[in-house]
């Protein structure tokens, strides 16, 4: 189809000229399944933070974010200085990537984007941020065109290789041909598995899920204050507004 | 000069204080003038609070912004990184970040529920022509001020949004290059930009910004406060001199004011602690992408407040340019054919007709959107010499003059709407619609305004107990 045509030469110029695409990466393409998680949910987040030192920080840094700040979601300090903190960081520093800028560029063609606010930066009209990846998360398959040897379905030639591929396993993209008005055209059918990964579809699933709410929760660490606080600043609110309310209706009284 | 005014030695310790400070600036004497002794109409309805609320939120946007700059670094290499240490690291920073985000739309919401109200009751009629000006210029410089704000976070859309913008300046014939230079300071927007507009958003701005919200105020205490009824109470008054229809601003609207502030705090508040991007209106998703000189985002919207104009920039194409050459020529026609003058000015306005028919063609169409833009909100400037309608509040104008205020709400949302959307070929007819209706709506006001049936007006306002 033209359109697509058009995006997909838009995609190849500025993956030749080195661009990020971030910039497209929210915009069209396939619907994005809802991510899972809750941010009330303490287990899931700390899972999340887990599988995120252990494989994200690697590549991506999350330059904003506190190593120390975990303690938000129940991990005490002496927890975080043994289990979290896989570099020779101190535990007051922040998350900075294993790998430099350079070196991201050189491996991938690109920098990999700091991860600090990754999931409020991806909203868009399909969905949340978190939406948007746990469906780029489960979205990997095999693609020996590519320069990794990954593709993925929502984000077409990235440049991230597929760094949970062991819990998942590799797959193929399945398409199918179609007639659409009059031209063919290759409709994405679904994923098929090739070989199995060490976790279960659900057990994956239920991974990237905690890891994509961990990104959730990062993005803003004080959103669970801001809306504990926000519903005594609204009882407060709603209290002076019987107030002020009564004390207009008092004074206006006189006016006839 | 008020003469010096002696207090019993008996008197308490306040009065003697207030004594004291009376006699050396008139303390007692303002508060009097603009409060205890201001008599404003009694009859004002909810459309009324929103003048106190722009008010209250310029406070909240000062406030919050003076600790915002104590953590914020204006460099294009930090910038970015600062809001986010704002969100993180500084005590209670992201609850003032999210107020002065938040309280920028709020600004915009009110300060156009509150020109609107004055739309709907004549507010800017002769004698608050000055009223209505210096309201003009808060708006002017409000935009300004968002503007320049917006740049600040230094995320994605804050560079391209300001590129963008800037760069129409860059349309305006012989200047244009050097003039987005001078803003920009740069080739492109880059850190000289980031510096300037700082500087401008965080003092040179207010300070516009104030002198006039000081001088609209003034005004307004001069001539005093219009009212729903759109009648005058200066006209009626008792043997004191006090209008029979006013009653003290302190403490009648000082409570009403009070608790509308109640109100909106609620909503305010409900925002900043549960939805504070607002679903991508209030802060937009791709600017928590740090701002990138390369990578140009695949659609670019300015936020809500700025998308109306906007919409009015972008219907402008080399197409509407015939459009709008067509409509010069048939009104300068209509002009010299059926309005009596010298005939000296007929030539005047013949000759210059031809003059922006010639300049239409060799201009091109991006520049007129500029101007278009421009024109959408300083037109706003000449209302009161716009409307010639024999009554000032819609209460007592035809009905189809309701009809037509309500259409133009309509169309002012559309294209609100349809700035924020990617243009497509169906949206850009519907926008040159729209801004074909905007301008007609005012220019074409001196001649509809008078047109149909008027209501009587009362000669003391419509105030129902409550």
């Amino acid at each position: 189809m033209k359109t697509s045509f058009i995006k997909k030469v838009a995609l190849g110029l500025s993956l030749a000229s080195g661009l990020s695409l971030s910039a497209f990466a929210n915009t069209a393409g396939p619907a994005w399944d809802k991510a899972p998680g809750q941010i009330s949910d303490q287990t899931s987040l700390q899972n999340g933070a887990k599988t995120f030192v252990a494989y994200c920080l690697n590549c991506h840094g999350a330059e904003y974010m506190r190593y120390n700040r975990l303690q938000d979601i129940g991990f005490t300090l002496d927890q975080i200085k043994t289990e979290l903190v896989l570099t020779d960081a101190k535990v007051g520093d922040t998350m900075k990537s294993v790998i430099s800028l350079k070196e991201g560029k050189a491996w991938f063609g690109n920098n990999p984007p700091d991860l600090s606010v990754i999931a409020r930066s991806r909203a868009g009209a399909n969905g949340s941020g978190a939406d948007y990846l746990y469906t780029y998360l489960r979205g990997f398959y095999r693609d020996g065109a590519s320069l990794t040897g990954w593709n993925n379905i929502v984000f077409p030639n990235v440049g991230m290789p597929h760094v949970l591929w062991e819990l998942q396993g590799d797959r193929k993209a399945v398409y199918e041909e179609v007639e659409v008005h009059g031209q063919k055209t290759h409709v994405f059918k679904g994923f098929e598995q090739v070989t199995p990964g060490t976790l279960t579809t659900e057990q994956y699933d239920q991974t990237v899920g905690d890891l994509v709410n961990y990104l959730q929760w990062m993005g803003e660490p004080a959103q669970t204050t801001r809306k504990k606080l926000g519903i005594w600043v609204l009882i407060f609110l709603a209290g002076l507004t019987v107030v002020t309310w009564r004390l207009n209706k008092s004074f206006w009284k006189d006016i006839k | 000069m008020a003469e010096f005014h002696e207090i019993s030695p008996n008197a308490p310790l306040s009065a003697k204080a207030l004594n004291w400070v009376d006699n050396r600036f008139p303390l007692s004497k303002l508060f009097k003038e603009h409060m205890s002794e201001y008599y404003a109409p009694k009859n004002f309805n909810i459309w009324y609070i929103f003048g106190s609320l722009s008010l209250l939120v310029l406070v909240i946007q000062i406030v919050t912004g003076i600790f915002l700059v104590m953590h914020y670094k204006p460099d294009a290499a930090l910038a970015f990184a600062s809001v986010e240490y704002i969100m993180r690291d500084v005590p209670w920073g992201w609850l003032i970040r999210y107020m002065h985000s938040t309280g920028a739309s709020a600004f915009f919401l009110m300060v156009y529920l509150h020109m609107f109200r004055g739309l709907l009751y004549g507010s800017y009629r002769k004698p608050r022509e000055l009223v209505w000006l210096f309201g003009c210029g808060i708006f002017l410089a409000l935009m300004a001020e968002a503007f320049m704000g917006y740049l600040l976070p230094w995320g994605q859309m804050s560079y391209w949004g300001a590129q963008v913008i800037v760069n129409l300046f860059s349309a305006i014939p012989f200047i244009g290059p050097d003039l987005a230079l001078l803003i920009r300071g740069d080739f492109v927007v880059g850190d000289a930009t980031l510096n300037r507009f700082f500087s401008f958003h965080v003092i040179a701005v207010p300070l516009v910004l104030l002198g006039l919200v000081v001088a609209h105020i003034i005004a307004l205490h001069e001539v005093g406060s219009n009212n729903p009824d759109g009648v005058e109470i200066k006209a009626d008054k008792d043997a004191n001199g006090i209008p029979r229809d006013g009653i003290p601003f302190h403490p009648y609207y000082t409570v009403h004011d009070i608790f509308g502030v109640s109100v909106f705090l609620f909503v305010f508040s409900a925002i900043i602690f549960f939805a504070p991007e607002m679903g991508g209106y209030f802060l937009e998703y791709n600017n928590f992408i740090p701002a990138n000189p390369y990578v140009t985002p695949a659609h670019i919207a300015p936020v809500w407040y700025f998308t109306p104009f906007y919409s009015m920039l972008r219907a402008v194409t080399t197409e509407l340019m015939y459009v709008l050459m067509a409509v010069t020529v048939l009104g300068a026609g209509l002009a010299v054919a059926k309005v009596k003058m010298p005939t000296l000015f007929k030539g005047v306005i013949a000759i210059g007709a031809v003059v922006i028919v010639a300049l239409m063609l060799l201009i091109e169409a991006k520049f007129w959107g500029v101007v278009a833009m421009g024109s959408g909100v300083v037109i706003l400037f000449f209302l009161p010499w716009l409307d010639n309608s024999e009554v000032k509040s819609m209460r007592y104008r035809p009905t189809w003059h309701k009809y037509l205020y309500a259409v133009f709400v309509v169309d002012f949302l559309v294209l609100g709407y349809l700035g924020i959307q990617p243009p497509s070929d169906i949206a850009n007819r519907v926008s040159q619609a729209g801004t074909l209706f905007y301008f007609g709506f005012f220019l074409l006001m001196p001649w509809w305004s008078r047109v149909g049936v008027f209501k009587p007006v009362p000669s003391r306002v419509v105030y129902k107990p409550h």
